[in-house]
């Protein structure tokens, strides 16, 4: 089975996004700022839904390759 | 006014066959008179087979432990003849709610649907369940409870099980073809074999408190994350019976279990959900921890492991009583058989792997709620929170809040006793699952579907009312004389009674409720074994396929 995780560019304007990211950090305490993580990455888990996809972002988050 | 079952004592009687000089041999011995020991007995005697149940105390439960008994325990205990004496006494819900900090951030109703004759759950302090199945147990003459009778040797043979049982007038020796260990979380009869229940402890602590009070709180199962008055920890309210009210507080790994259950300590912190000027009077108090664990194997040759002495979970699901009772109702009709020689010994074999199966699926439950509840790491409570404070205005969180996903029977799936479909059909009533209650008449009666199967083996015919054709009638009559007796059940639409079909009980389905649950037409079969499990089920009538249906249902395929 090929990956359903897509790892090519997806972002049209990938500076934009990454500045917006660190700005949603911006003056949070570490502990905030972990809070908020995780509330993004339940967020977009649900918007993604799709199990496989999910299962393989995870994967590849935690693999050192 | 009931009992004060709490301090019932049972007097020791010495039996005859102390005095008998070769060990007295019986068919089946089960230790441990608990709910689930209880029930395998109860449910053993129904059936006709001559049962001898020991306990090594003379009490029934101290304290409310189990409380809560979901439906599918309520409809067991209906075929036991005592399962309306819990409803009565119990308290029952349907609704929970969950509170993060101040805030109600989700409500669920386990039992959306009309239609069934129990709730989801009931609220039954222990002591009470006990009583009333001791109660019943006495009503079976069949049926021989020894009080005070220690299991303190156990030789396994060929043929069965030899033991030595420790009484107040000294030791005595018992025989047995098979034996039901029933006898809880710390069992005696596990260890005499040197067998283990192996899984997870988690380290953390909880105090119940249950206390006596006039409230004003809704009859539902509330559940608070981080409330105000119990910071970083969760709480636990609940009601049963007698204006008693259950709270759970989680105390942390930290916390002295003999200090938190002293009334200086535990006041406080009642006072601090209900209020300084809250007038309660403490019950019973008790400081516990908790595991997920099991035996590898429920059967060890002629020993039957059942209930937590099985297998163990943590509270939050109320998976413990009653799955145990589940494991009751699925040896007792494998174990009738195999006495009576109607089914091979290695039908007990399949008690061992469907409970097994379902052990895991409470298991998988439990520890999940469990590590919802009390987060391992900090990474684990920074999700947990996160779920929690999305829950509020998002309605996926919701579904990741859990507080204990309560107590449903097990479907068998992948049971060697089911018979794979060979039509399509749709909805959950798959060969493994209990069978679903709906109201239905009999002989103009208004009754349940629950109550008219069980207890043997069931083929329920669906039909439009039209007369069954004489091949048919006759090959279903024929099954109540077989050697594994088939009843029969045909249901009709309401108002249709007229076309019964003679020598065959025929039950009216209400409002189609029956037909729907069971996504049934006219010419469906079911046939459910004698736990209301189905096993098969069929678009069409073929006395072979029935044949082959009970014949693997049994292991005599």
């Amino acid at each position: 089975m090929p990956p359903r995780l897509n790892t090519e560019p997806n972002i049209a304007t990938p500076d934009d996004f990454y500045e917006q990211l660190i700005d949603m950090h911006r003056d949070l305490t570490e502990e905030q700022s972990r809070m908020v993580n995780a509330k993004l990455v339940l967020l977009l888990a649900n918007h993604v839904g799709d199990p496989t996809v999910l299962r393989e972002a995870m994967a590849r988050a935690r693999s050192d390759g | 006014m009931d009992r004060d079952y709490q301090k019932l004592t049972f007097e020791w009687s010495a039996s005859p066959d102390q005095r008998a000089t070769k060990p007295v041999r019986h068919p089946v011995i089960i230790v441990g008179a608990g709910p689930v020991g209880l029930s395998t007995a109860i449910d053993l005697a129904l059936q006709g087979v001559k049962t001898l149940l020991l306990d090594d105390d003379n009490t029934l439960s101290t304290g409310s432990r189990a409380i809560c008994f979901a439906k599918r325990t309520l409809e067991i205990w209906d075929r036991l003849g005592c399962g309306h004496r819990m409803v009565e006494k119990g308290v029952s819900w349907n609704v929970g709610k969950v509170f993060f900090r101040d805030d109600l951030v989700y409500a669920f109703n386990l039992l959306p649907e009309s239609g069934h004759r129990r709730p989801a759950f009931i609220n039954l302090q222990q002591y009470y369940a006990e009583g009333y199945l001791l109660e019943r147990a006495q009503q079976l003459p069949n049926l021989e409870i020894r009080w005070k009778n220690k299991v303190t040797a156990l030789t396994q043979t060929a043929s069965g099980a030899d033991l030595t049982i420790e009484t107040p007038d000294g030791p005595y020796r018992l025989a047995c073809d098979y034996l039901v260990a029933a006898d809880g979380a710390r069992s005696t009869l596990r260890g005499l074999m040197g067998l283990e229940s192996k899984g997870r402890v988690f380290r953390d602590r909880f105090l119940i408190a249950d206390v006596k009070m006039e409230a004003e709180f809704p009859t539902e199962r509330w559940f608070w994350f981080d409330p105000p008055f119990h910071p970083n920890q969760s709480v636990l309210l609940h009601r049963q019976p007698d204006n008693v009210w259950r709270i759970d507080f989680q105390l942390g790994w930290e916390a002295d279990p003999v200090a938190e259950r002293q009334p200086e300590r535990v006041i406080p912190r009642v006072k601090a959900l209900l209020g300084e000027e809250a007038q309660f009077d403490l019950e019973w108090c008790s400081v516990y921890t908790f595991a997920c664990l099991r035996m590898e194997k429920f059967r060890h040759g002629r020993v039957l492991f059942a209930g937590d002495a099985a297998h163990g979970v943590s509270p939050f699901g109320a998976r413990g009583a009653n799955s145990g009772v589940q494991d009751a109702e699925n040896v007792a009709w494998k174990l009738k058989l195999v006495l009576e020689d109607k089914a091979p010994d290695r039908l007990l074999d399949t008690y061992g792997s469907e409970r097994e199966y379902a052990a895991d699926e409470n298991i998988l439950n439990s520890t999940r709620a469990t590590d919802f509840i009390t987060p391992k790491s900090d990474v684990s409570r920074t999700f947990r929170d996160a779920a929690l404070n999305l829950s509020k205005d998002c309605a996926f969180a919701r579904r990741l809040v859990n507080s204990g996903r309560l107590s449903v029977p097990a479907t068998l799936h992948g049971s060697p006793l089911n018979t794979p479909d060979r039509d399509a059909f749709a909805g959950v009533m798959v060969p493994g699952a209990a069978a679903a209650d709906a109201p239905i008449a009999c002989d103009g009666k208004p009754g349940w579907f629950l109550s008219e199967v069980g207890g043997r083996f069931t083929c329920v015919v669906f039909s439009d009312g039209e007369p069954l054709s004489r091949d048919t009638a006759s090959a279903l009559a024929g099954q109540s004389h077989a050697a594994i007796a088939v009843e029969t059940v045909i249901v009709v639409p309401k108002s249709v009674t007229a076309t019964v079909t003679p020598g065959l009980r025929t039950i009216e389905d209400n409002d189609g409720m029956l037909a729907q649950r069971f996504d049934a037409a006219p010419g469906t079969i079911y046939l459910l074994r004698p736990d209301q499990h189905v096993c098969a089920r069929s678009r069409n009538f073929s006395a072979d396929w029935i044949t082959a249906a009970i014949a693997r249902a049994t292991c005599n395929a």
